[in-house]
This record gives structure tokens, C-alpha cells and sequence, in this order.
């Protein structure tokens, strides 16, 4: 195996940059540390472009939505990765690339070492029970024809290994208690519940076919503030209960952080930074991490006037048509020849955590106590 | 809500004049085919010159339809204003004949709205619609609107103003659309601006060149400001003085740094906690239990009381403060804090 | 305005309680389907049992005619009574040929229904098989299915069942006038199956349920198709008394059933003539086309909300 090699290093760099945070982290001992499991998920050099096209019979391509450009992530067991980025960036077309919704156009995707996206027939199956999603809208993503018993158990209807049909009224129930519920309510339809009770209702459904992997595609955002935080908590101990591995698709910053172990920054496309949550926020190091970091507004009123804000001018340019060499170069302060002139990699510059900026420098940017 | 509620301290932080805008125990019904709701239960507040308040609250608590009611345009049928005053430069709105209630809100207080996409005519190109405002209000030319339009769009930092004065809504990015929305809101100098979550579909940076814009205007003109979010941080960074509603009700009013640093309202209390910061990784989450309330069936007493923590009832409470039983009145519980709660000495002290 | 409503659950904690919908079961024992509870819904609905009790009404007229023409041979006729208003002994009157009408409008109803009936069900049948394939597979499927359905809009409802009619290739019966009109009016369902499933297909549920491994063909009838035929049903229902209303249309036209059949439209057709001397020649059925009409969208409008648990209190 080629990937052997790089893979077991990168691992090794990782699990470096894990002990390094844990040691610097002084609240580390007050939160549990995730023994870095064995790579489930592997997405390597992930492409989708979307043809433009024009005419309504004879459709003909004048050009390519560069959505996603080359992105790579790792996913452990147990472990939760959290992806944020600005509307736009292409983080919900690698979450459906990953639950193989969409066909990425190249790069690979790896489970347990198989490419899925050369899977199909059983294998295929197999992956989509294995790796799972939740949606972000509560109100959309459930059959508004169904009863939640149906939702919950369709799963079981699919993979009808899974559970036997005899007790699938009572796994439901026990689904539904699990994830707080009312396991009365199974014969209810999903109108009759309230935005974060569908929401639960999307998390029993996605475990039913106790998953290895579930995808959250901003599974809090278009909750109630109060409720939000009901939802986090139940993944949590999810994760805990049954050793899921969390791929975390958010634009909030805060929950991110909260939820992740470690993190990674989209832009435009493709992934800026990436490293421990406390790298990623404690010390960012790519101008765009920073800038987005700085506009996230502070709670507290104490630390109001400790932020910089860094302001960002103009609009994200269209992916149809990125600019070379650097995504970032048309709106950044640090922006030089060479960042049109040169993409610059993903790899550590002495942050200690990769960030792909040609001048990475590693920036103090959210205020602490 | 009692009257006790009308007597409200002047605003701490600023408005040394008298207040621009005064709320007056407002109560919105709204008749559904399952019943009545009650959207807005009593709700008083005042908006002085240059004061930013922020009306703080999650969905169904009644923070929008409480400025759609300030602004008139509320859906009657079904919605209802059942009681209360709206004064605006001496003059309770809602006694005045429609025809003089336009005269008097066209100019003088103006609403963004969050979906600034729905909100443009997508057949008009943004400098007429801005211009419009011009021609209606105050029947000014074509061609004088169109150079007010681009001077408008100049000041919200619109790039290139003058070659985008004819471009369609669909061909500016979402943050550019909420500029376009506060030009034509800017366009008649309102001495009150009601933002109904501004920024809410907005990315985070583009969130931040907003609310900043927001800020600097408010600055240059003196406006008043109603902001309207669900948002801890955008009012923490933004607002003077802050209302926290729930169900309907104002439970909890105060300035920014005095609210957000010592909670008097249990609710609020349990906002603060519920929520992850970015300063921090933090904890465990301490959530609010339990579901917001459904507004035709508002639970007794305290209507925050089923997910409260701190729920005294029967034996446990004091005389008159059954949190189940006894609406808490919105009262002084410090000086310039107000709290509709029982028992706010207690959530204040821990 | 949508603030208040978005809150439908009452505030108890998720797994706590709270009672909001009135078809709440108790829970234990059996799981519920979408059809079961539709059925249990429609029982309940008094407007669906008075359109199922004229619907019956006339299905029996159509099966056993002479019963409900008391006896009456409706060819057994005597001009001396041409015309002759409604009495106690002839409740309809008589028609021109001075043969006793209610014995007429009875035995037309089994031509009409048939034509009305057999014609929207390959309507629909048609329509929501051509618009599902082509809202579902989408591209060229989509492309030349759509372009076909253009085609036939082109001609209209009418026309193009005269040119067929015409063309003797069916024949002049009642199947051939049922299938002439279903060939050109099944476009309509079948653009309306299309949108639906071009709206319901792009929804988080139906990515749901790929994303679990589900067949198309799964996706297909559990997911887009309960949620797309409403709106063709409701379509269908008014469509029965416009097809009815059409075939007498053809009749006039002299293409499509000819006396000595019976229908209902012959029978408006040939009263319009004497709409001044004898109205109850067109009042009568008339009368009973719209009550049949009535009889299905009564029908049509109950499953609709049957099958929508929105709309089940």
C-alpha cells in the first residue's frame, strides 16, 4: 500500500500536534481527550466542478463551478472534525460527496482503506449504512407524509439485517427514547413536533443503522438558541455511548470549536487551515482563519473592546472563475506577487498546525480572560 | 403585565433627551382557525436619540411581531392590536386615522427586514427601487432620484455606485443586498431604524462589515435604533441598552454589560450558559430544557416557570409568588435593571 | 405572522409529554402507516361519506337501471307525449321523442360514467407514470417526454379527439370516446406529477433516504409519489365532469356516441335546442352530471386531506 507510508506520518504529525495542545492547554485535564482512533475516513485531493451550461436542448458547457478544488481531510475513529467556512465555500458539496450524493469529480474518498467512490451495488450499500448524515433543516428533511416510527425504521427496511422485523416497533421506541423522545409518540407525523424534537427525530433515524460515521451538515443552525445546546449535548454523549466519528459541517464558530477536536477552514473551495481546535483558534495563522475569527462577535461584555477586527473588503470572488495562484490573494493585507503567481500548499510553516498561507504567521486573535 | 411595567427608568447609557420613540404596554393577537395567539402580551419600551436597544429573543417570543406592529404592518386580519401605545413625536400612532399613521411612519421610521432578497422587487433595478422612495415621498424627478440613489449607495459603502446603480437585485452577493435595503431604509433621514435580524443570513464577516455600517450610520445621523436578534453576540457588540423577551413579554431589561454580566431573569441566565463562545472550548453545555412555548396555549404564571430551574410553587414559594400561579411583574430589581421574575434577587446573587 | 406558528409542539420537554394532535394514539401497540391513518381520517369526514353516498348512487343507477328507472323502457316511447312537463306519474317529464325522460337520464348514466370514469383513470394513470419518469430521471428522458406533452397541448381537448374519433382507427363506442379524450387530456396530470416530483426529489428527505442505501424504486413510491399526487387528485376529480361534459360535446359534433345510445351529454345536447319550450330537458341532467361532479370532488377533496396529515386537526 502506497498510502501506507504517508498516511501512518501524517497520523504521526497529528497525534505530535495533539500531545503539543494538550500540554499547552491548561484546561486540557477538565475535558476529555480523544485516544486518536484508526483513520476511518480519508478524503484526498476531492474535486467537484459543475458544468455551466447553456441552451435548453442541445446543453452546451462554457464553463465549470469550481465548488470544490482539491481537499483533504482525515476523519478518526471517535473523533469529531469540524469543517467551517463562509456560505459558499463548498463545504455542503463535500458532505453530500461524502455520504455519495454526488460524484466528486476526482480525488478519492477512502474507507477503511476502499475508494467510494468506485464503489457501487453492495459495497455501496454497505458505505451509506456505515456512514450516515443529518440535515440541517429540521422541517425539510423529514417525510411530512410519514409517521416518525416509519422515518425512524426506514433504515431497517433498507438494511433488513440490521434488525429483525418482528421487534422493530420496540428498537424504535428504545430510538426514540435514546435520543429523548417520547416513545408514545411514534405513530405522530413530523409537523406535530417542534424544530429541535425533528431534529432529534433526524439523529434516530441516521443511528438506526448504527453508522461508524455520521456526517452533521449544520445539524444546530436552524435551531432555537435555547435548543441548540439540547442537540449538541445529545450528540455528544452519542459519540460517547457509541463511538461515533463526527464530521461537523458548521459556519458557527463557536459550536465548532465547542464540538470539535479539531478543526479545518474552507475557502473557496478548498481547506486554508487545519489543525487542533485550540491551534486553529488559539493561534491562527492564515489571514482568512483570522479575519473570519475577528467577526465573530464576543458574549461577554468585558472582552468586547479587547478584540481587533480585522475587516475584510469586497465579496468572495465566483468560484465559476477563482483568481490564481492564492484564493484569498484579491482580499488579503499580506497578498505578494508570488500569491498570484503560486498556490500555496497545505503544510505547516512553523505554526505547528498547516495552514496554506505563503505567509503564515500565527496571530493572537480571539480575546481570552 | 402590570402597570408597574410603564414606569420605566430613563435609559442609563444614553438619551439625554426625551425619548424619540415610547412603547406602551403593546399587545398583538393574532386569530388562527386553532384558536387565538398571543403574539405580543404587554410589552413597553422607549427609544431616545442615538440609543441603540436591542429587543433580544428566540422564535415566537414576540420580537418581530412587536416591531411589525411600531411599523403597521401587521397582517389584519388575523393579527391584532388589541391594546397599548406606540408615541412617535408626541403622537400615539395607533389613535391616528391610517392615511395620517402613513404621513407620519413613512419618514420617520424605517425597517430592514432579514431576507433582503425577498424584500427587492426583482424586475426593478436597485437604483430605481432606491429612488422610488424619493418619487413617492417627496415627488422628486427621475433623474434627481437616481443621483440621490447613487449618492445612498455611496454611503452604505456600496463599491463602483455609480455603475451598479443599474444592476437587478439577483446580480449583488447577499451582504449587498442588505446594504441596497439600508439605503432605501436611509433614503427619507427616519429618525427611527427598526432592524429585524439584520444579519442573520449573512456570513460572519459580511455580518460584521453590516452591523458596522449600522453603527457608523447611526453615529453620523443620530437615529435611533431597534435591533431585532436572536444573537447574544451581535447585541453584546452592538446595543446600548438590551430587552430580553420571552412568550410574548419583556422579561428581563437593563444596559448590555449589566444584563449579559449579571443575569437578573432566569431565562437569560440559562441563555448565557447554554450557548459555546468562541474565547473558549468550555465545558460541557448547560441547556435551557425543555421546548419554547406555544404561543396559544402560554403556560400559567411565570410563562417561562416549565423550564425554569429556580420554579418555586405551592409550599416552597412566597405569598403572591407561585411562579405557577402569579404572573411576575416586569419590576425594578436594581437600579436601571427591570426583571419579570420572583425571585430575580436569587438568580442576581448566584 | 409565521413567528407564532412555528412553535406547534407545546413547551413540555421533548420526551416528556404534551398534547397537541388530536389523532394521537396510544402509542404501544402498532405502527401506524400514512394509508391506515388516511383511512381512519376519511371515515371521520363527513363530506367524504356524502360524496361516496351519491358516487354509490350513481354506480348503482349505471349497474341496475331499470330499478331505478321504475320500470320504464326508455325506448318505449309515444310522440303524443313529446315535450310533456314533469308529472306524478313521469317525474322528469318526457323528451322530444315523447319518451319518459328519468328512464333516459337513468340509463344514461352508465354511458357517462363509463366515458367519465375509464377516461380520467388512464388520465391519470398516464399522466402520473409519463410526469414521474420524467420529473425523476430528469436530462433527456425529461427533455423528450416534456416535448411530447407539448405536442399533444398543441391540439385541443376536442380536436384532437374528433381527428381520432374520426379516423375510425378506435371505432365510435363508449371505450373509443373514453380513450380519444384520455389521449389528449392526460398533459395536464402529467405536467402537474412532474413539477411535483421535480420539487419533492430536490428535498432533504428524499437525500434521506438515498443517502440509507434506498432503491429508486423506493424513493420512487414512499417518498416522492405520496407527496406529489395530491394536487393531481383534486386535478382529476374536476376533470370527470369536464370529460362527461366533453363527450356530449363530440356527440354534437357527430363523432362521438349517437342515439339510439343514451348518455347524458346527448341528452343536454338535444335539450339545448328546446331550452325555451321544455327546460327540463336540460335541467335534468344537468342536474345529475353536477351532483355525479359534486360526488367526486367531494370524494377527491377528502383523500387529499386524508393523505395530508397537515391538514388532520
Amino acid at each position: 500500500m502506497p498510502d501506507d507510508s504517508t498516511g501512518s506520518t501524517a497520523a504521526g504529525r497529528a497525534a505530535e500536534a495533539d500531545r503539543r495542545a494538550v500540554s499547552d492547554a491548561a484546561d486540557a485535564a477538565t475535558r476529555p481527550v480523544h485516544a486518536p482512533g484508526e483513520v476511518l475516513l480519508e478524503v484526498k485531493d476531492l474535486k467537484k466542478h459543475f458544468p455551466l451550461t447553456q441552451g435548453i436542448v442541445l446543453k452546451r458547457t462554457v464553463g465549470h463551478v469550481r465548488a470544490v478544488d482539491g481537499v483533504n481531510l482525515r476523519l478518526r475513529r471517535g473523533e469529531t472534525v469540524g469543517l467551517v467556512g463562509e456560505s459558499g465555500c463548498g463545504k455542503s458539496t463535500v458532505t453530500k460527496m461524502l455520504v455519495a450524493l454526488e460524484k466528486p469529480t476526482d480525488g478519492q474518498i477512502l474507507y477503511k482503506g476502499d475508494d467510494v467512490t468506485k464503489l457501487s451495488g453492495r459495497g455501496l450499500k454497505q458505505y451509506r449504512r456505515e456512514v450516515q448524515i443529518i440535515f440541517q433543516d429540521p422541517y425539510a428533511s423529514l417525510n411530512p407524509r410519514m409517521t416518525v416510527g416509519d422515518i425512524v425504521a426506514e433504515g431497517w427496511s433498507v438494511h433488513a439485517d440490521i434488525a429483525p422485523k418482528k421487534g422493530r416497533l420496540q428498537r424504535t421506541q428504545e430510538l426514540m427514547e435514546r435520543v429523548g423522545l417520547n416513545p408514545d409518540f411514534v405513530n405522530r407525523y413530523p409537523h406535530q413536533f417542534s424544530g429541535g424534537q425533528r431534529q432529534r427525530i433526524g439523529i434516530a433515524r441516521a443511528l438506526a443503522l448504527q453508522p461508524e460515521v455520521i456526517v452533521c451538515d449544520e445539524p444546530v443552525s436552524a435551531l432555537d438558541v435555547s435548543v441548540q445546546a439540547q442537540v449538541v449535548n445529545l450528540l455528544e454523549d452519542l459519540q460517547e455511548d457509541f463511538g461515533l466519528s463526527y464530521l461537523f459541517i458548521a459556519h458557527d464558530l463557536s459550536v465548532v470549536r465547542h464540538i470539535s477536536d479539531r478543526v479545518a477552514v474552507m475557502y473557496l473551495g478548498s481547506i486554508v487551515e487545519e489543525g487542533t481546535e485550540d491551534q486553529v483558534y488559539g493561534s491562527p495563522s492564515h489571514p482568512y482563519t483570522q479575519a473570519l475569527l475577528s467577526s465573530v462577535p464576543v458574549h461577554e461584555p468585558h472582552l468586547r473592546g479587547l478584540k481587533e477586527r480585522i475587516p475584510l473588503e469586497g465579496d468572495v470572488p465566483s468560484p465559476a472563475n477563482p483568481p490564481s495562484g492564492c484564493r484569498f490573494r484579491t482580499r488579503c493585507w499580506k497578498a505578494q506577487d508570488i500569491c498570484a503567481a503560486e498556490a500555496p500548499a497545505l503544510v505547516d510553516r512553523g505554526q505547528g498546525h498547516p495552514s496554506a498561507c505563503h505567509f503564515a504567521e500565527a496571530r493572537h486573535v480571539v480575546p481570552t480572560e | 403585565m402590570s402597570t408597574a411595567s410603564t414606569s420605566v427608568p430613563s435609559s442609563p447609557a444614553r438619551g439625554a433627551g426625551a425619548p424619540l420613540l415610547e412603547v406602551d404596554d403593546l399587545r398583538v393577537q393574532f386569530r388562527t382557525g386553532s384558536g387565538l395567539v398571543n403574539a405580543v402580551n404587554g410589552v413597553s419600551y422607549t427609544v431616545s436619540e442615538g440609543e441603540t436597544v436591542a429587543i433580544l429573543g428566540e422564535s415566537g417570543s414576540g420580537k418581530s411581531v412587536s416591531a411589525q406592529a411600531i411599523m403597521g404592518i401587521l397582517d389584519s386580519p388575523p393579527a391584532e392590536v388589541t391594546s397599548g401605545r406606540i408615541v412617535f413625536e408626541g403622537r400615539d400612532l395607533l389613535t391616528l386615522p391610517e392615511e395620517e399613521q402613513r404621513r407620519v411612519r413613512g419618514p420617520g421610521i424605517s425597517m430592514i427586514f432579514q431576507d433582503a432578497l425577498s424584500s427587492l422587487n426583482p424586475v426593478y433595478s436597485v437604483g430605481f427601487q432606491i429612488g422610488e422612495m424619493f418619487r413617492a415621498h417627496r415627488g422628486t424627478s427621475r433623474k434627481e432620484a437616481k443621483q440621490h440613489a447613487v449618492e445612498l449607495m455611496e454611503r452604505v459603502r456600496i463599491p463602483a455606485a455609480k455603475e451598479r446603480v443599474n444592476d437587478y437585485p439577483h446580480q449583488f452577493s447577499g451582504g449587498m443586498r442588505q446594504r441596497v435595503m439600508i439605503a432605501m431604509a436611509l433614503a427619507l433621514d427616519p429618525r427611527i431604524l427598526i432592524a429585524d435580524e439584520p444579519t442573520t443570513a449573512l456570513d460572519v464577516t459580511v455580518q460584521a462589515q453590516v452591523m458596522d455600517l449600522l453603527k457608523d450610520l447611526q453615529r453620523d445621523t443620530g437615529m435611533g435604533l431597534i435591533l431585532i436578534t436572536h444573537d447574544l453576540g451581535v447585541v453584546n457588540e452592538v446595543a446600548d441598552n438590551v430587552a430580553v423577551m420571552y412568550a410574548g413579554r419583556i422579561v428581563e431589561r437593563g444596559t448590555v454589560d449589566e444584563v449579559f454580566g449579571n443575569p437578573a431573569h432566569p431565562y437569560t441566565d440559562g441563555l448565557m450558559r447554554s450557548i459555546p463562545q468562541v474565547e473558549v472550548k468550555g465545558g460541557r453545555l448547560q441547556p435551557i430544557g425543555g421546548q419554547p412555548p406555544n404561543l396559544a396555549a402560554i403556560p400559567s404564571g411565570c410563562p417561562f416557570h416549565p423550564r425554569c430551574p429556580k420554579r418555586r410553587t405551592g409550599a416552597e414559594a412566597a405569598p403572591g409568588r407561585d411562579c405557577v400561579a402569579d404572573v411576575p411583574p416586569l419590576r425594578l430589581v436594581l437600579p436601571g435593571r427591570e426583571a419579570a421574575c420572583h425571585y430575580s434577587e436569587e438568580v442576581l446573587d448566584a | 405572522m409565521s413567528e407564532p406558528n412555528l412553535t406547534t409542539v407545546g413547551h413540555d420537554e421533548a420526551g416528556a409529554g404534551g398534547v397537541t394532535g388530536a389523532t394521537d394514539q396510544p402509542g404501544g401497540g402498532r405502527q401506524n402507516s400514512l394509508w391506515s391513518d388516511a383511512w381512519r381520517q376519511l371515515r371521520r369526514n363527513a363530506f367524504f361519506w356524502i360524496g361516496a353516498l351519491f358516487g354509490l348512487l350513481f354506480v348503482a343507477m349505471a349497474l341496475l337501471p331499470s330499478v331505478f328507472a321504475r320500470g320504464v323502457d326508455p325506448r318505449s316511447c309515444s310522440l303524443s307525449n313529446s315535450n310533456g312537463t314533469p308529472s306524478a306519474e313521469h317525474w322528469f317529464g318526457f323528451d322530444q321523442q315523447g319518451c319518459d325522460y328519468l328512464a333516459n337520464v337513468v340509463y344514461g348514466a352508465r354511458n357517462s360514467l363509463i366515458i367519465g370514469l375509464l377516461a380520467v383513470v388512464v388520465i391519470l394513470v398516464f399522466g402520473v407514470l409519463v410526469g414521474a419518469i420524467s420529473g425523476f430521471y430528469g436530462g433527456v428522458t425529461d427533455s423528450i417526454l416534456s416535448r411530447i406533452a407539448d405536442i399533444f397541448y398543441a391540439l385541443p381537448l376536442i380536436l384532437g379527439a374528433l381527428v381520432v374519433l374520426r379516423s375510425g382507427i378506435l371505432g365510435r363506442g363508449v371505450v373509443a370516446v373514453a380513450i380519444a379524450l384520455a389521449m389528449f387530456g392526460w398533459m395536464t396530470a402529467m405536467r402537474l406529477v412532474r413539477s411535483q416530483v421535480i420539487a419533492v426529489k430536490s428535498s432533504d428527505y428524499v437525500a434521506a433516504a438515498r443517502a440509507m442505501g434506498a432503491s429508486d424504486s423506493r424513493i420512487l413510491l414512499r417518498h416522492i409519489l405520496p407527496n406529489a399526487v395530491a394536487p393531481v387528485l383534486v386535478y382529476a376529480t374536476i376533470t370527470i365532469g369536464v370529460l362527461i361534459a366533453a363527450e356530449a360535446t363530440l356527440t354534437f359534433l357527430g363523432v362521438g356516441l349517437q342515439a339510439p345510445a343514451i348518455s347524458w351529454g346527448l341528452q343536454i345536447d338535444t335539450g339545448q335546442d328546446l331550452l325555451r319550450t321544455a327546460p327540463h330537458a336540460v335541467l335534468f341532467p344537468s342536474l345529475v352530471l353536477t351532483l355525479t361532479v359534486m360526488a367526486f370532488v367531494l370524494m377527491g377533496d377528502a383523500l387529499r386531506d386524508a393523505l395530508d396529515p397537515k391538514q388532520r386537526s
